[in-house]
């Protein structure tokens, strides 16, 4: 399974599917895409190169502790929901302003991008940990 | 209000640091938050006196009409008097009890958490405030009665003890839900100004059985008396706390709490009077032949506890009236006697009454705190007992023989009890010897008795101010109207009295007769009981589990999967066929070419998974029924949950390429009619989820939701991708907990892979 022809392609294609998650991530709110998604596409890119590597490797190059990713998100989460909650309003209502970016008009900030933010950590989280566990019974 | 029954709370926190500074002052310290309370509720005496209420109310979920809220009258003042009262008395008494003890800072602050718990049943002004606390005072007392946890036997007493009253009080609130539906609220001024119609409900009556069994298993009612005799495995201390004035009568405390609402109804005066009787002369016979002091004291506060529930049954004035007074006096002289039992015990080594006498001459004090307590017990004037009883006598006589044969029998018995505990313990010849030389008690342990028997005697040589002050307005309260404060030691030479001393004749000869009367009650109750039925359900629901794990938890996987499948397939498809929801649609809308080609390849890629002998090619055979679903998607206009599809079963591919180096090799293990079986049960849930979509495609429960989604995205979530504004905006409670459901699955295949494989036997 580790052929070099792989790993080559790897080297290239993970950057790359990695941007395109990113890209999924943001425009989520009005187009297809969003958190959820963006996560499975960077967990599969990932995935792909510990399959082409291994999981030590992948562990190294990934950086992150998926468990601790995984307890990150689920804060962010519940962090975006309390910050309505200490607003006054009920729990996990959206608060929303705009900020000026110049060259792109303005753009709509909130608390459900923080929330899509904590949906995308915990999916890559948890599919992460469970790639590598495996990977490494395996070794 | 709400600040002074959270003290408690508060204070508890206090208690095991104050224990490790100061060991021998803590008691007396952590007893003047009760003392305070005390003044503090002393002080309402005045308004409340005068008929006022007070209610203090904190929005809890309004949304569902649920306070936090408080609601002091004259009973739950009376209730909350003794609590505080009595709270200091026995937190000093414990710090004398149980000196030295390495975990006495813990007793402190259990104690303190329950006389929080309780403050707040008797002070609530919300039922559901009151479950809270209620609930409360069951875990506390649990901690408390199982203080001794090295004991096997306190354990059980205190798991027994919570299971009954935490049953009783599931039963309670199933009956708040029911009455919450009657009368529309479950607040308790509210509830006392509905109007008699409340009673005219049919849920009324279910209502006020469920909650009265709830209120029978905590005031230790038959058939659930028999965790209280048991719980004198506690320490005395709690004992007299728990089980003598405050916790045992928070059940009497709800009956007279709630005859006003729902008294009137035909069922409570039958059930309520009908249970206090039985458990009046069951508690009573139980008495006779306790040699044990607590279990003596234990079975006649049973008796008493039976008295007030058939007074709050009778609901004439004077009945309710008489159980105000009653519950007064009881408190009073009972809390006092558990508290010269705990001394006796505390500096002979010994409960058992066979082995003690004579103890007078050693300690006197004790002892002088003892005769009033028991004379007042035996309802001898001029104590408040003797009050108590001629009004209780005059309740019973006014509604009937049956009632007051009852009571009579049960004050004669409770006449020999106080007899025993404080004649026999203290005057009589030396039956035995004791396993400790007796001296006399500490302060500590001798100034509950003396001040609750000194209360005891001051309240029956003036009643008159006690009565306007606190006991009338009580009383008031329940009946309905303000009553003429009455109660004086000398009605002169009435029937009442003559019976009085008639009870009092009755009681000194079974006293004298103690000895064979003892050995016959013991031979005739031996070994039978609900105590006994209790031990079987107790076994029995262990041995329902272990069967019923055994048939459903068997570890084999693919009976898992079949019985979960056909049990979902059987409950939906009954109610299905049952309901009428079968809706077939009568034409089908045309295919249209790409459609028929992606069924067909489903089809195709579906059968080859299970006829095919490779593990790959069954895997990648799924993966292209997961992307032909994904292009259907596709077709039908939901991008979102095509791409989401096509990742899924992409890394689903690559978690079964990773997870094959641990399978064995591809084999047919299962025979021929196992696997015709199983591909019943798999056809039939398929069936079934066809039926049910093509059925659930013709309903509109909801027809504006979608709609409304599609409209408010933008508005107001900021939004054009509807089904992501819905993940993380409309419904964004759904996704945390989904993500919680995830993060707890990777934590589970840790678990799996990452703990060493235990070795095969």
């Amino acid at each position: 399974m580790r052929s070099f022809f792989l790993r080559t392609a790897v080297r290239v294609l993970l950057p790359m599917l990695l941007l395109f998650s990113i890209y999924l991530f943001l425009r989520g709110h009005n187009e297809p895409g969003g958190g959820f998604v963006a996560g499975l596409t960077a967990a599969a890119a990932w995935s792909l190169y510990a399959i082409a590597f291994d999981s030590r490797h992948a562990r190294a190059a990934f950086r992150v502790e998926p468990r601790r990713l995984i307890a990150t998100g689920l804060l962010v989460i519940l962090a975006s929901g309390l910050i309505s909650t200490f607003s006054g309003r009920s729990y996990l209502s959206g608060i929303w302003f705009s900020l000026p970016v110049p060259g792109l008009g303005d753009i709509d900030l909130g608390t459900p991008v923080l929330f899509d933010l904590g949906v995308f950590m915990t999916v890559i989280g948890v599919t992460l940990g469970i790639v590598f566990s495996l990977e490494e019974v395996e070794e | 209000m709400s600040i002074t029954v959270l003290s408690g709370l508060a204070g508890s926190l206090l208690a095991a640091p104050l224990q490790r500074t100061a060991p021998r002052r803590a008691g007396w310290l952590l007893a003047l938050l009760p003392l305070g309370l005390f003044i503090y509720f002393l002080t309402l005496l005045g308004p409340v006196s005068a008929g006022r209420t007070l209610v203090e109310t904190l929005p809890w979920a309004p949304g569902l009409g649920v306070e936090f809220s408080f609601y002091l009258d004259g009973l739950g003042l009376l209730m909350a008097l003794l609590v505080s009262g009595i709270g200091a008395l026995v937190l000093v008494y414990a710090g004398g009890y149980l000196e030295g003890h390495p975990q006495l800072g813990r007793m402190y602050a259990f104690l303190l958490v329950f006389m929080s718990a309780m403050l707040g049943v008797v002070l609530s002004g919300h039922l559901l405030t009151t479950f809270l606390f209620w609930e409360l005072t069951s875990i506390s007392s649990f901690l408390l009665i199982g203080f001794d946890h090295k004991d096997e036997t306190s354990r059980k007493s205190a798991l027994q003890a919570l299971l009954v009253t935490g049953g009783g009080v599931l039963a309670m609130l199933a009956g708040l839900v029911l009455l919450n539906q009657a009368a529309g609220t479950l607040s308790i001024p509210a509830l006392l100004a509905s109007s008699p119609d409340l009673l005219k409900h049919p849920l009324a009556g279910p209502a006020a059985a469920l909650i009265l069994l709830g209120a029978f298993t905590k005031s230790a009612q038959f058939p659930f008396h028999f965790w209280l005799p048991n719980a004198m495995a506690a320490p005395t201390p709690v004992s007299a706390y728990l089980h003598s004035a405050t916790m045992v009568k928070a059940g009497v405390f709800l009956i007279l709490r709630l005859g006003p609402v729902l008294g009137d109804h035909p069922l409570w005066t039958p059930l309520v009077s009908l249970t206090g009787a039985v458990t009046l002369l069951l508690g009573a016979w139980m008495a006779l032949s306790q040699t044990d002091l607590k279990r003596l004291l234990a079975y006649s506060t049973v008796s008493m506890l039976g008295l007030l529930t058939l007074l709050g049954g009778l609901r004439t004035p004077l009945a309710l009236e008489a159980a105000v007074v009653f519950l007064f006096a009881h408190a009073l002289y009972k809390g006092a006697l558990f508290m010269v039992a705990g001394a006796v015990d505390h500096e002979t080594g010994t409960r058992d009454v066979t082995r003690l006498g004579g103890l007078a001459r050693r300690m006197p004090q004790t002892a002088a705190a003892a005769l009033p307590a028991g004379l007042s017990m035996a309802a001898l004037p001029p104590l408040f007992g003797f009050i108590a009883k001629e009004v209780v006598y005059e309740a019973a006589l006014e509604s009937g023989l049956f009632a007051f044969a009852a009571v009579f029998a049960a004050s004669a018995v409770t006449v020999f009890a106080a007899a025993v505990i404080a004649v026999e313990v203290f005057w009589a010849r030396p039956a035995g010897s004791p396993p400790r030389e007796p001296h006399e008690a500490p302060l500590a342990l001798r100034l509950g008795p003396l001040v609750l028997a000194g209360l005891g005697l001051l309240a029956g040589l003036l009643p008159g101010p006690l009565d306007r002050a606190l006991l009338s307005p009580a009383a008031a309260g329940l009946v309905g109207h303000p009553l003429q404060p009455g109660l004086a030691l000398w009605h002169g030479l009435t029937p009442l009295l003559a019976y009085s001393a008639l009870t009092f004749a009755a009681g000194v000869l079974l006293y004298l007769a103690r000895r064979p009367l003892r050995r016959l009650a013991a031979a005739l109750t031996a070994g039978f009981g609900p105590d006994r039925l209790y031990d079987l359900a107790y076994a029995g629901v262990f041995r329902l589990a272990a069967w019923q794990t055994g048939l459903l938890q068997h570890g084999t996987l693919r009976y898992y999967l079949n019985l979960t499948v056909l049990a979902a397939t059987g409950l939906v498809g009954t109610v299905l066929l049952l309901y009428g929801g079968l809706n077939m649609p009568a034409a089908f809308p045309g295919a249209t070419f790409y459609e028929v080609l992606i069924a067909a390849l489903i089809l195709l890629a579906a059968g080859f998974a299970i006829t095919t002998r490779s593990r790959l090619g069954a895997v990648a055979a799924l993966g292209v029924v997961g992307y032909g679903v994904a292009a259907i998607f596709l077709l039908f206009g939901a991008p979102d949950l095509a791409m989401t599809q096509f990742l899924i079963e992409s890394l689903t591919v690559i978690l079964f390429v990773l997870a094959f180096y641990h399978l064995p090799d591809f084999e047919r293990f299962s025979s021929r009619r196992t696997r015709l079986r199983d591909m019943l049960v798999a056809m039939l849930a398929g069936v079934l989820m066809t039926v049910l979509t093509l059925s659930a495609v013709g309903i509109q429960i909801f027809p504006t939701i979608s709609s409304y989604y599609a409209q408010a995205a933008l508005p107001e979530a900021h939004g054009r991708n509807i089904t992501n504004v819905i993940l993380v905006d409309f419904r964004g409670f759904d996704t945390l907990g989904e993500n919680v459901v995830l993060a707890l699955a990777a934590i589970g295949v840790f678990a799996l892979l990452k703990f060493p494989k235990r070795r095969q036997p």
